[in-house]
This record gives C-alpha cells, structure tokens and sequence, in this order.
C-alpha cells in the first residue's frame, strides 16, 4: 500500500553549496595550511624529535622534580614557600581590591544606558589600553617607578584588572532592566541615587562574581609576576630554575597548585551562591 | 497657595512624535486636584505617553505645547525645566509592571519613596530617619502587604509588589497618583483591590489620581470622569456615565466589547 502523498507536486532538491562557498573554504584552509608551513622554520619544530632522543637530560631533570623535599624532610624550606605564597595571594588580593574601586565608577561611565556618548567612547578607549597592556610588561614599568617588591606587582595587576572588570562591569549596567530605574526616578530621585538603587543592586551578585574570578586569575598572574621581581612565591621560582635546584622547583610548583587549586574551588562556591 | 487651586496637571496643545507616528496630537486637558479620573482608548493611542510626560519621564515636541503641575511648569517646548525632579515627587507614579528594585526587600523598595525629600547623602547611604521608617511600615500596613516588609520583591506576587508600589507613592508624600496600566499584569482580584485602594487614596486622603485602563468597566465602576484618546487626539472627555454605545463605537470600533473586562455595558 503506497502513501497519497499529503502535497502535490514535485519535492525539491535539499539546497547544495555554491562553488564560491567551496572556493571560500579553500582559501580559508589553504591559507592556515600555507602559514603554518611557513612557520615550521622558524619556530625550530624540526627539532622536536629532541624532546624523546635527548632522554638523558630528562631523565636528570625528572628524578628531581620526581624528589622534592617533603615537609617533614625540609619544615623551614616549606614554611619559606607558603609563606611566599601568601605573600602573592596577598599580592592578588589587593591588586584585585584596588582594581575593582577603579572598576566601578569606570563601569559605569562606559555604559551606554547611564553615560552619555561622549564620556562613554573616551572611557571605553581608556579601558581597552588598560587591558591591552599585558601584566608583565605594566609590572616592569611599575618596578621602575616604585621599585622592586609586591607594590609594582600589586598595581600591575590593579591597572591591567581594572581594565578587564570596567569592561566587564559596563556590559552587566547595559544588560539591566530599564524598569526599577524608571520606578527610583518617578519618586523624584537624583541621577546619583538611579544609579545606587536602581542599578547597582541590579548589577551586585554579577559584579562581584566578576571580582572573584579575576581574584582567582590574578593569584595565578601574581606567580607570573614574581618572575620580574614582584615578590612573592613567583620570585623564588625564577631563582630556584636559575640555579637548577629543580627539587625545591618541584616542591614550589606543588605549593602553587594547591594553592591555585584551593582559590579556584573557594571562589567557584562563593560564585554558584551569589547566583 | 498655587499649589492648593493650582491644577494636578495642565496639559496644553501637547504633541510627541515618534518618527512618523503622532503618539500625541495636541492634547489639551486639564485634571483639578482630589478628581478620580480614568485614562482610555485603544492599544498606542498614546494613554501612556501623556502620563510618562506629565511626570517629565519622556520629553514632549517643541513647540507651544506645555505641561503644568501643581501650578510649576514641567516641560515646555521640548524641554524639561531643571525643577522638573521636585515636582515630580509630588506625584506617585505606578507602572504596570511595578518597577520596583527585585533585589531590594519591599521595605527598602516602599523607603525609596522617601529619596526626593531627604538630603541626597542621606538617600545615597540609605541612613533613613526614623520617622520616615514608621511611615513606610504605615504605608505597607495600609495596603495590607506589611507581613512581607522583609522579603525581596521579586519572591512577590503582582498584586503584592503593586501594592508595594501604592505604599511607595505613599511614603513619597504625593498629591496625586499617576498609574499606567496598574492592572493590566493583575488576576481580577489584585486588580480590584489595586483599583480599590487608587479609590481609597482618591477619596480619604483627597489625592488626585489620573489612571490608564485598557478596561472599560473598571473605568466606569472606579472613576467620575473619563478622558478617551484615539490616534493621540482626545476624543472624550466628561463624566464616566456619559459613555454610551455610539462613544464607545467611536473610541473603540465596532469591537468595543473586547474592551470590557468582566460584564458587559
């Protein structure tokens, strides 16, 4: 028994890609393909058969940072990292503190529902010049200026933060409903008081669940930091490689990824209940 | 003294135009104050746009068209005057959708009210007098939501938040309630009691209330006078029961009934 068919006429062919789509793809893949073999030379990737022939050194390397010092081996060495440790959470801390009171009013001068254009576009300018400078490089300039220690550290991360989080601010203030502002001003409320029980408690629990993932990632660029001079676990890192002293390296780099790790699950809880 | 003859609102010869659509067009109309009157006609006749402007909330044509309150000019010429914040908390304006904050508790949410009058540090920080606590507690109490002063806003139901939003306009100390569409997002019972509690204020407290309502019953069964629009014109403007088929037809079209909400006229 054969179906009637529930509509005449003749079914169409499923739509087919035209050549220029092929042609475009070809050019888009061919292209990445071409880079790449350019790049293989000067980047050495010839001589990564080196990493598997050149089993001596690793094998050197590896029965040290295999042998770290345990605690109960070496107590001082391990109260000399945690608390180097501490010194770059603390680094983070204040760094992040600092960029988030920079955040705030910038956040809200760069959206586009409470500021007007022209304070909105220099201040989006300013941000993305903050952003677009990497850590490392405002920390060496910091080192300058203050000298070395977890200060140039602290306001590398503030700058480069406050960049990230005013951004990041701006877009949650453009995201909120126009309705509770509407309600604050109907009562013949001031612009300052819109914006402080209009927006901000619209905006908190997502701000500040900004502030603690950049908290999280600040403790991690805070290690970086130290490499340059900023004080902290990141600095006696520099100097343990420097040395060759791999076992001490292997017992630091456990410190820091308890520690990362402990931060990380910490703020991923404080966040799940903010939202 | 203004203040006292002076009318809740002065509308004269306003219009507003959003790109090529008149949402006003020429409206004069003028509300004394202690009068109960409704605001109708159909969907984007511009019911809404006239209230937003007598609160200074969206700014009028230029032009000769000007907006009085309480005997102080609120906009002219398409421009808002700078007292405009001052006279409107003189008026208490209720949204359809409530508009209050979701995160705050409904007392600090009915506290808000008290913004335009307490010094601007004051109302930043949140350090609210104590009297002024009472009276949020009062105003909570009168509207009947009181047992939830703590709870956020936004765990409410409609008719809770709306009348959180009465208490609001109270604490505000207003001399007239402006409410657009208070009922429009109600279940029928919130609505009447929202309705009933616009009446109360209207009649005890002598406040000028100028309400928008999609439904004509609750235009005739709630208010005195009637002010209809239609393409941003005022096409009626008298005593409620003054409404009889042909006005409507005029108003509404020949599907007027879809505007009654319970019974039919």
């Amino acid at each position: 028994m054969t179906a009637t068919p529930l509509q005449p006429g003749v079914i169409p062919e499923p739509p087919a890609r035209s050549a220029g789509a092929w042609a475009l793809d070809i050019m888009l893949w061919g292209g990445l393909l071409l880079l790449l073999l350019i790049s293989f030379g000067p980047v050495d990737m010839s001589r990564l058969p080196l990493l598997f022939t050149n089993t001596d050194n690793i094998r050197l390397y590896g029965r040290e940072l295999l042998n770290p010092p345990m605690p109960w081996d070496n107590p001082e060495l391990w109260a000399r990292l945690v608390g180097q440790m501490w010194l770059t959470i603390q680094i983070a801390l204040w760094g992040t503190f600092i960029a988030v009171f920079l955040a705030i009013p910038m956040g809200l001068a760069a959206a586009r529902n409470i500021a007007p254009n022209w304070i909105v576009w220099p201040m989006r300018r300013v941000m993305d010049i903050l952003r677009s400078i990497p850590d490392l490089v405002m920390g060496t300039l910091f080192i300058v200026a203050v000298g070395l220690g977890p200060l140039a550290g602290v306001l590398a991360i503030a700058l480069n933060t406050a960049g990230v989080l005013a951004k990041l601010f701006s877009e949650a203030v453009e995201s909120i409903d126009h309705g509770p502002v509407e309600g604050v001003r109907a009562t013949g409320a001031g612009r300052l008081h819109e914006i402080v029980w209009g927006v901000i408690p619209q905006v908190a629990p997502l701000w500040t669940s900004f502030a603690l993932y950049r908290f999280e990632s600040n403790s991690r660029a805070a290690t970086v930091l130290g490499l340059i001079g900023a004080g902290g676990i990141g600095q006696l890192l520099f100097e343990n490689i420097q040395s060759f002293n791999y076992a001490t390296v292997s017992a630091i780099a456990i410190v820091i990824v308890v520690a990362v790790s402990l931060i990380d699950m910490l703020s991923q809880a404080m966040r799940k209940r903010l939202l | 003294m203004s203040s006292q003859i002076a009318a809740v609102a002065d509308v004269r010869d306003v219009s507003k135009t959003y790109g090529a659509r008149k949402a006003l067009d020429g409206v004069t109309v003028s509300v004394a104050p202690g009068e109960m009157v409704a605001l109708i006609g159909p969907s984007g006749s511009g019911k809404s746009t006239l209230l937003r402007s007598i609160t200074g909330l969206i700014p009028i044509d230029g032009g000769k068209g000007k907006i009085i309150v309480f005997g102080e000019t609120v906009q002219q010429n398409g421009r808002q005057v700078s007292s405009v914040r001052r006279t409107r908390g003189k008026l208490g304006f209720i949204f359809q959708q409530f508009n209050l904050v979701g995160r705050l508790s409904l007392f600090s949410n009915v506290m808000l009210g008290a913004l335009g009058r307490l010094p601007a540090w004051r109302g930043v920080f949140g350090l609210w007098p104590p009297e002024d606590k009472e009276k949020a507690m009062a105003a909570l109490h009168r509207v009947g939501v009181a047992d939830y002063a703590a709870q956020r806003a936004n765990t409410l139901s409609g008719g809770q938040q709306q009348r959180g939003a009465i208490a609001r306009a109270i604490v505000q100390g207003a001399q007239a309630i402006l409410a657009d569409e208070p009922v429009a997002s109600l279940d029928p019972v919130s609505a009447r009691k929202v309705m009933e509690l616009l009446v109360e204020l209207n009649r005890r407290d002598g406040l000028g209330v100028i309400v928008t309502l999609h439904q004509v019953d609750y235009a005739i069964r709630y208010c005195e006078r009637v002010i209809a629009l239609k393409a941003g014109k005022v096409v009626y403007d008298g005593p409620s029961a003054g409404l009889d088929r042909p006005t409507l037809i005029d108003i509404y079209g020949p599907e007027f009934e879809d505007a009654f909400w319970e019974t039919q006229a």
